[in-house]
C-alpha cells in the first residue's frame, strides 16, 4: 500500500534547479534508498518531505493527503520523522531526555498539572520514562540513558538519532546518511541495526547513502539522482549494473565504496 | 547590621532573584537574546502601581497583602499579554537580531512612559503604597522558583530547552519552536511584571530611570555571572549583584563606579568561564544544573 | 498642519542630510564589523561618544588639523586592543559570548570615560565662527523654493567631511589590497582563511577603520552642539545600528544610504509631529525593518543550511 508518492517535485533557488520533477512512490514497510553523487539534491529532497523547503512545484502525498509546504512540526505529528547528515542531537541533554522531547506530543498531561505537579502528572512522566527507556532497551542503547548525548562515541550517537526519531512514533523514518564516518565494521552492524529497526518497530524507511555495501545490502528499490533528476530506479542488482549510474559516480564501480 | 538596613536589601535581593529567573527562562532555557527586560519590569511596576492608585486606593489601606495580590496578578497579565505582542514580531528574528528589537522595545515602552501624563511622564509616581513586606517577597520567590523549576522539569521545560539545543532537530521531532519561544518570552515577562509590581510597592516612587537599558543590562549580567540557564545561577547572580554594591561600601570609588566594575565583571566571566558561577563549581553540583555556555 | 511650504521642507531634508552623515559615518563601523565576523559590535558607538572625547583633549593642546587625525587614530588604536583583548578569544565560540563581552565592553567603556572626564558636558573651544548661509541669497535668489533655507556652516562641514572620509573608505575597500581582503573575508571567512589572508591583521583593521569613522562623527557632533558627555554615545550608536540594518547590515553602501535616510526620516518626522517622540523613530524604523525585511534595502536574505 502507498504510504507516500511524490510526483515531480521540483524546487528552484533563484536560478539553480535542484531537483527536477523528480516522481519515486514508497509502500508501506519498505526500506528504499536514495542515492547519488553529492550535490545529486538528495537532502535537499529530504528538507521538501519534512517540510524545511517548500517545493517550487510538485506534489507530496503522505499517508493519503498532500503535505508539500506544511510546516516541518506538523508533518513529524503526521508520522514522518528524520535523522540529519551532520548529526542533530540535542547534545547537552541525556539520551534518554532526547527522546522525551521527541515524545512531548503523546505527554499526556496539561501545562497546569506539569507546573503544580499533580498525581496525574507524575504518572504520566514515570510511564514515558519507561517508554523511552523501553525504546533504548530495543536498539540496544540502555546504558546510555542518563549520558549526554554530545559525549558519547559516534557510532552510537548515530544510533541515538534514530532511535529518537523513532520515539516519535513514525509510520515514515527517512534516515539522511547515517553511515557517514563509519568503518566497515560499524557500517555492516549499522546496516542490521536498520533492518532490525524496519522489523521491529513497523516503519517503512527512506535512507540517503553513500557507503555502497550498505545500500546494497538492505535497500530493496534504490532511486538515483544525479544533478536533481532521477536516472534510475529498480532493484539493487538493476542499479548496480546500470551505465548511467556508473557514469554519474564518474567511472567507479558500484560494489566498492562509491565516491566523487 | 540592623534589621532596618538589611530589610529593603533582602527584598531587593528578592525581587533581583525573581527578576533574573525570569530572564532565565528566555536567554537561559530558551536560548533567546532578549535585552530589554527592563521593560517588562517596568510594565509590571507602573500596572501595579496605576491599580493600587486608581482602581483599589481603600484596599490598599484596609488589607495591603489582599491588595498587593490583586496588583501583582493584573500587573502579571498586563506584562504578559506586552510580552506576547513584543514576541510576535520579534521572534521571528535570529539571535543578534532579537537582541537589538529587543532592546529597541525596551527603549521605545520606556519613552511612552515618559510621555504619557496618565503615568506620570518624566517625574513618575510617587506616593505608592509601601505594602510589599519581608514575606510577601520571600513567598513570590519561593512561587517563581517552585513553578518555574517544575516547568523545567516537565516535557513542556523539555521542549524550551530543545529549541535551545537545535531548532531545526527540535521542529523535526514534531516541537512547534515558534510557539515555545512566545511561551517562554511569555513566562520571562509575566514573572518580570510580578517583580515590578513588588518592586513599585516597595521603592514607593517609580519613574523612567528605574528602567534604562542598563538596568537590562544588569538582570543580563545577573544570569551571565551566576550561570545562563541556571536556576542556582540565577539565584546567585542575584545575590552578587545586590549584596556586592553593599560590600564594597567601605570603599567609596569602588561603591560609586559599581558599573564599571561589573562590566569589567561580565567581559572577565566571558572570557574566563562563560558558564558563571555555576561552571566553576560544576563538579559538585547535580548534572542538571549545568548551564549552555 | 498648516500651510505646506515646500522651503521648510526642503529644510528638513538638509538637516536630515546633515544628520544622516554622521548616523552614516558611525554606521559604517558596525556594518563592516558584522560583514566579517558576524558580529554586533554593542560598543562600538562608544567610539564616537570616546573619539568626541578624545577630540577635545587634542584639541587643547593641538592645532585642529593634527587633533582630529590624532583622536581618530586614538580611537582606532582603543578599538584594536579592543578586539584583541575581548573578542579575539572568543571567536568561533557561538554568538551568544561575544555579545554579551560586546555589552560588558560598550558599558565598560561608558563608565571608565565617566570616571575620567567626569559626567558632566565638555564642549569644543570655538574655532570658527557659525554663520548661516541663506541659501536662497546664495543661489542668487533664482529659486524661490529654496527661500528661507538656511545652511549653516557646521553644516556644511559636516557634509564636506564626511564625503571625505567616505571617499577615502571606498577607495580603500575597492582599491587596495586590504580592503579586498576586508571584502573576501565578508564574503566567504573560511575560504579566504585558506587562501592564506592574514584573518587577524584585517580584523584588526576594519575595527581601526570603523572606530577612527565612528570618532570623527563624535567630533563633528561635538563641534556642532557642544554637548560632548559620557552617556552621547547609547542612543547614537543605537540608532546607528538602526540605519546599518536598515541600508542593509554587512553591506557598506548600505550603511551609507541607511544613515541618510534615517537622518531626512527623522527630521521629517519631527518638523511635521511632536519632536519627544523623536528617539522613538529610530527605534520604530528598526522594528519596522525587521520585521518586513531584515536583510536591508540593499542587502540580500540569508539561506539557512541544514
Amino acid at each position: 500500500m502507498s504510504l507516500l508518492k511524490v510526483d515531480d517535485l521540483t524546487i528552484r533557488f533563484g536560478g539553480l534547479v535542484a531537483v527536477n520533477k523528480f516522481c519515486f512512490e514508497i509502500n508501506q514497510g519498505e526500506l528504499i534508498g536514495l542515492i547519488g553523487p553529492n550535490g545529486a539534491g538528495k537532502t535537499t529532497c529530504f528538507n521538501m518531505l519534512t517540510g524545511v523547503y517548500v517545493p517550487t512545484s510538485g506534489k507530496i502525498e503522505f499517508d493519503g493527503s498532500e503535505i508539500q509546504g506544511i510546516k516541518p512540526h506538523r508533518i513529524s505529528a503526521r508520522g514522518a520523522s528524520r535523522t540529519f547528515q551532520n548529526i542533530r542531537l540535542f547534545k547537552e541533554m541525556t539520551a534518554i531526555e532526547n527522546l522525551l522531547v521527541a515524545m512531548h506530543s503523546e505527554r499526556g498531561y496539561n501545562l497546569f498539572e506539569a507546573i503544580l505537579k499533580l498525581p496525574s502528572y507524575r504518572k504520566r512522566e514515570i510511564a514515558l520514562r519507561e517508554k523511552a527507556l523501553g525504546i533504548l532497551r530495543a536498539v540496544g542503547l540502555e546504558k546510555a540513558a542518563e549520558i549526554e548525548a554530545g559525549s558519547l562515541p559516534y557510532g552510537e550517537q548515530r544510533k541515538l538519532e534514530i532511535a529518537r526519531a523513532l520515539a516519535t512514533g513514525p509510520k515514515l523514518l527517512l534516515l539522511d546518511e547515517p553511515a557517514a564516518g563509519m568503518n566497515p565494521t560499524e557500517t555492516a552492524e549499522l546496516s542490521n541495526y536498520i533492518r532490525n529497526i524496519r522489523d521491529q518497530f513497523k516503519v517503512t524507511i527512506l535512507l540517503i547513502e553513500h557507503d555502497m555495501s550498505l545500500v546494497m545490502k538492505i535497500c530493496e528499490r534504490i532511486y538515483v539522482l544525479d544533478y536533481g533528476e532521477l536516472i534510475a530506479s529498480g532493484l539493487p542488482k538493476e542499479i548496480q549494473n546500470n551505465p548511467r549510474v556508473i557514469e554519474a559516480y564518474l567511472g567507479g564501480a558500484i560494489g566498492e565504496e562509491a565516491h566523487v | 547590621m540592623s534589621l532596618e538596613y538589611l530589610l529593603p536589601l533582602l527584598m531587593l535581593f528578592g525581587i533581583n532573584t525573581i527578576l533574573s529567573s525570569s530572564l532565565n527562562v528566555i536567554n537561559g532555557y530558551c536560548g533567546l537574546f532578549s535585552m530589554g527586560h527592563a521593560g517588562f519590569f517596568a510594565i509590571g511596576a507602573y500596572a501595579s502601581a496605576i491599580v493600587t492608585r486608581d482602581l483599589i486606593p481603600a484596599m490598599a489601606l484596609s488589607s495591603p497583602t489582599t491588595a498587593l495580590v490583586l496588583a501583582c496578578v493584573i500587573a502579571m497579565l498586563v506584562t504578559g499579554l506586552v510580552g506576547y505582542l513584543v514576541g510576535f514580531p520579534c521572534l521571528r528574528l535570529a539571535g543578534d537580531y532579537l537582541a537589538i528589537a529587543t532592546v529597541g522595545f525596551g527603549e521605545i515602552i520606556r519613552i511612552v512612559i515618559m510621555n504619557t501624563d496618565f503615568l506620570g511622564a518624566q517625574t513618575g509616581i510617587p506616593a505608592i503604597p509601601g505594602i510589599t513586606k519581608l514575606w510577601h517577597v520571600a513567598a513570590a520567590v519561593a512561587l517563581t522558583l517552585w513553578l518555574i523549576n517544575n516547568l523545567m522539569r516537565s516535557s513542556f521545560g523539555r521542549a524550551i530547552l530543545s529549541v535551545r539545543e537545535d531548532e531545526i532537530a527540535a521542529q523535526a521531532m514534531g516541537i512547534n519552536v515558534r510557539f515555545y519561544k512566545t511561551f517562554s518570552f511569555v513566562v520571562g515577562a509575566l514573572f518580570a511584571g510580578l517583580a515590578g509590581a513588588l518592586f513599585a510597592h516597595m521603592a514607593q516612587f517609580i519613574s523612567p530611570n528605574n528602567f534604562t537599558f542598563i538596568i537590562s543590562a544588569q538582570i543580563l549580567l545577573m544570569i551571565v555571572i551566576g550561570g545562563l540557564g541556571s536556576q542556582l545561577g540565577a539565584v546567585l547572580g542575584a545575590f552578587l549583584v545586590t549584596f556586592l554594591p553593599e560590600a564594597l561600601r567601605f570603599n567609596q570609588t569602588l561603591s560609586e563606579n559599581r558599573m564599571l566594575f561589573f562590566s569589567l565583571m561580565m567581559i572577565v566571566m566571558m572570557l574566563w568561564q562563560p558558564k558563571g558561577m555555576i561552571g566553576i563549581f560544576s563538579r559538585f553540583l547535580d548534572r542538571k544544573e549545568a548551564p549552555k555556555s | 498642519m498648516e500651510n505646506f511650504y515646500f522651503s521648510e521642507f526642503v529644510q528638513y531634508i538638509l538637516n536630515g542630510i546633515a544628520q544622516g552623515a554622521i548616523y552614516a559615518l558611525i554606521a559604517l563601523g558596525y556594518t563592516m564589523v558584522y560583514g566579517i565576523l558576524k558580529l554586533i559590535n554593542f560598543a562600538h558607538g562608544e567610539f564616537y561618544m570616546v573619539g568626541a572625547f578624545l577630540g577635545v583633549f587634542f584639541i587643547t593642546h593641538f592645532p585642529p588639523y593634527l587633533a582630529i587625525p590624532l583622536a581618530m587614530m586614538t580611537a582606532g588604536l582603543l578599538a584594536v586592543i579592543v578586539e584583541r583583548v575581548a573578542y579575539r578569544p572568543l571567536r568561533g565560540s557561538g554568538r551568544i559570548a561575544p555579545l554579551i563581552t560586546a555589552l560588558g565592553v560598550s558599558i565598560f567603556l561608558l563608565e571608565l570615560t565617566r570616571v575620567i572626564a567626569g559626567p558632566g558636558a565638555r564642549s569644543f573651544p570655538q574655532f570658527f565662527d557659525n554663520p548661516t548661509y541663506n541659501l536662497f541669497e546664495v543661489t542668487g535668489s533664482k529659486f524661490a523654493w529654496l527661500d528661507g533655507v538656511v545652511l549653516r556652516k557646521s553644516q556644511l562641514v559636516i557634509f564636506i567631511s564626511s564625503l571625505v572620509v567616505m571617499s577615502t573608505l571606498w577607495y580603500i575597500v575597492m582599491k587596495t589590497k586590504m580592503g579586498r581582503a576586508m571584502r573576501a573575508l565578508s564574503m566567504d571567512f573560511d575560504a579566504s582563511k585558506l587562501m592564506g589572508v592574514n584573518i587577524n591583521a584585517v580584523i584588526a583593521f576594519t575595527f581601526f577603520l570603523g572606530a577612527a569613522l565612528a570618532a570623527i562623527a563624535g567630533i563633528l557632533v561635538g563641534m556642532n552642539f557642544n554637548n560632548v558627555e559620557p552617556y552621547m554615545g547609547q542612543l547614537a550608536g543605537l540608532k546607528a545600528f538602526t540605519a546599518a540594518v536598515l541600508g542593509g547590515i554587512g553591506v557598506i553602501p548600505g550603511a551609507a544610504l541607511g544613515g541618510l535616510v534615517l537622518g531626512v526620516c527623522e527630521n521629517l518626522v519631527t518638523g511635521y509631529l511632536p519632536s519627544s517622540y523623536r528617539d522613538a523613530i529610530a527605534f520604530g524604523v528598526l522594528i519596522l525593518v525587521l520585521m518586513v525585511r531584515p536583510w536591508g534595502i540593499l542587502g540580500k536574505p540569508e539561506r539557512v543550511k541544514v
